[in-house]
């Protein structure tokens, strides 16, 4: 095979573990879950029921935050949560 | 097995953020659940909701190897994966991630074929009820009743039972699982993963956008499925059938929550009339009766 028709990168149809392939879905949302630290217990359902895994726990017993960028706003979290944690708020 | 939530936090980005999943997608939660309890998995996609949401090329939003292939290949392609990497010596769970679609109608014949050879497959189905990543048609996986676009006055035929025709395969491990308990997904999932053989795991996952549901109750859609009696939690290990935890007590039709109470949080019941809710409570009821005839 010559050196031009040597191919640099292999063409096949394939895709790379993204953040965000669909770009920022904050801002999908109308309103947004707010935490309300000293009631949380750390029980991690929140992080559980998320479907789109914006709560974040960055290790194992640390209070879980959410990830405004990619949240969008569905408001599972503020459901599951057993003891009023988390709040839905107007955008 | 009992899981502690913390137990799941080991591998927390198999789907990662910012995809194109609905808000309060019941996919997206039986696949962290399941998916991350597996060692090393490749994923086998037909066409359904999971190839949509894994957004737009070249940008994928599922963080382990995963391949899509046709509706009708999911089987085929897989079992070439599991003999393949068996010859080579490497050691991979390779999944099936199909919709009820491609699990209960295009896509029988072949996981019959690779139920049939006993390919070392985990197939999961997460049954929504209808054809969603097209636009909600009627599946044979959606309950009598229940309006989509091809049925606009609501289907007039019962649901059909995959996981009683999956087991006439007599395959090693079969299971059911609701998104309103995503432990028992996870737990199922490793307990399948030990297990050499065919096996198949049903996951109840709610669809706000079809169902015409608030997102923010998709998990507790999931659990009223099961404490109406709507999606009976079992295993069945080797032809024995055995009631899950969550799902036992609800054997009893007297400890069952009324069925309305599940059906009047979803839009797609609106059109249901009283003999629709008595067919359906029949339906139910027959599925419990064939359920216990395997026990």
């Amino acid at each position: 095979m010559t050196e031009e028709h040597e191919l640099k990168d292999p063409v096949l149809p394939l895709g790379r573990p993204t953040i965000g392939s669909a770009g920022n879905t904050g801002t999908w949302r109308t309103s947004k879950p707010v935490f309300i630290e000293e009631n949380c217990i750390k029980c991690y359902q929140c992080w559980v029921a998320c479907p789109e895994g914006t709560i974040r726990v960055d290790s194992k017993g640390e209070f879980p935050y959410v990830d405004y960028v990619y949240c969008k706003g569905c408001g599972m979290c503020v459901h599951v949560c057993p003891k009023g944690a988390l709040e839905m708020k107007p955008e | 097995m009992s899981i502690k939530i913390t137990d799941m936090m080991d591998r927390p980005d198999v789907l990662l953020r910012g995809n194109f999943a609905c808000a309060g997608c019941g996919l997206s939660v039986a696949y962290r659940s399941a998916i991350s309890a597996l060692d090393k998995p490749i994923v086998v996609i037909p066409a359904c909701c999971a190839s949509v949401i894994q957004s737009l090329h070249p940008n994928v939003t599922y963080n382990v190897p995963t391949l899509n292939i046709a509706f009708a290949a999911h089987a085929s392609a897989a079992s070439g994966i599991t003999r393949a990497k068996k010859m080579r010596g490497e050691d991979y769970t390779v999944v099936i991630w199909s919709g009820d679609g491609g699990t209960y109608d295009i896509g029988l014949s072949t996981w019959s074929g690779a139920a049939e050879r006993n390919e070392n497959i985990i197939h999961f189905c997460y049954d929504n009820g209808f054809y969603s990543n097209t636009g909600a048609q009627r599946s044979g996986a959606t309950p009598r009743g229940a309006v989509t676009t091809t049925t606009p006055a609501g289907k007039s035929e019962k649901r059909k039972s995959v996981a009683r025709i999956m087991a006439a395969h007599d395959i090693p491990y079969i299971a059911t699982a609701s998104v309103g308990y995503p432990r028992d997904i996870y737990a199922k999932s490793k307990k399948a993963a030990k297990i050499e053989g065919y096996k198949f795991i049903l996951i109840d996952a709610p669809c706000p956008t079809g169902w015409n549901s608030d997102p923010a109750i998709t998990q507790e859609l999931g659990q009223l499925a099961v404490k109406t009696g709507y999606f009976p939690l079992y295993e069945i290990v080797n032809g024995k059938l055995v009631f899950s935890k969550q799902g036992s007590k609800y054997c009893d039709p007297t400890n069952r929550v009324p069925i309305e109470e599940y059906l009047d949080k979803q839009g797609r019941f609106s059109q249901m009339t009283p003999k629709n809710i008595e067919d359906l409570k029949k339906d139910l009821q027959f599925e419990w009766d064939m359920l216990a005839k395997l026990e």
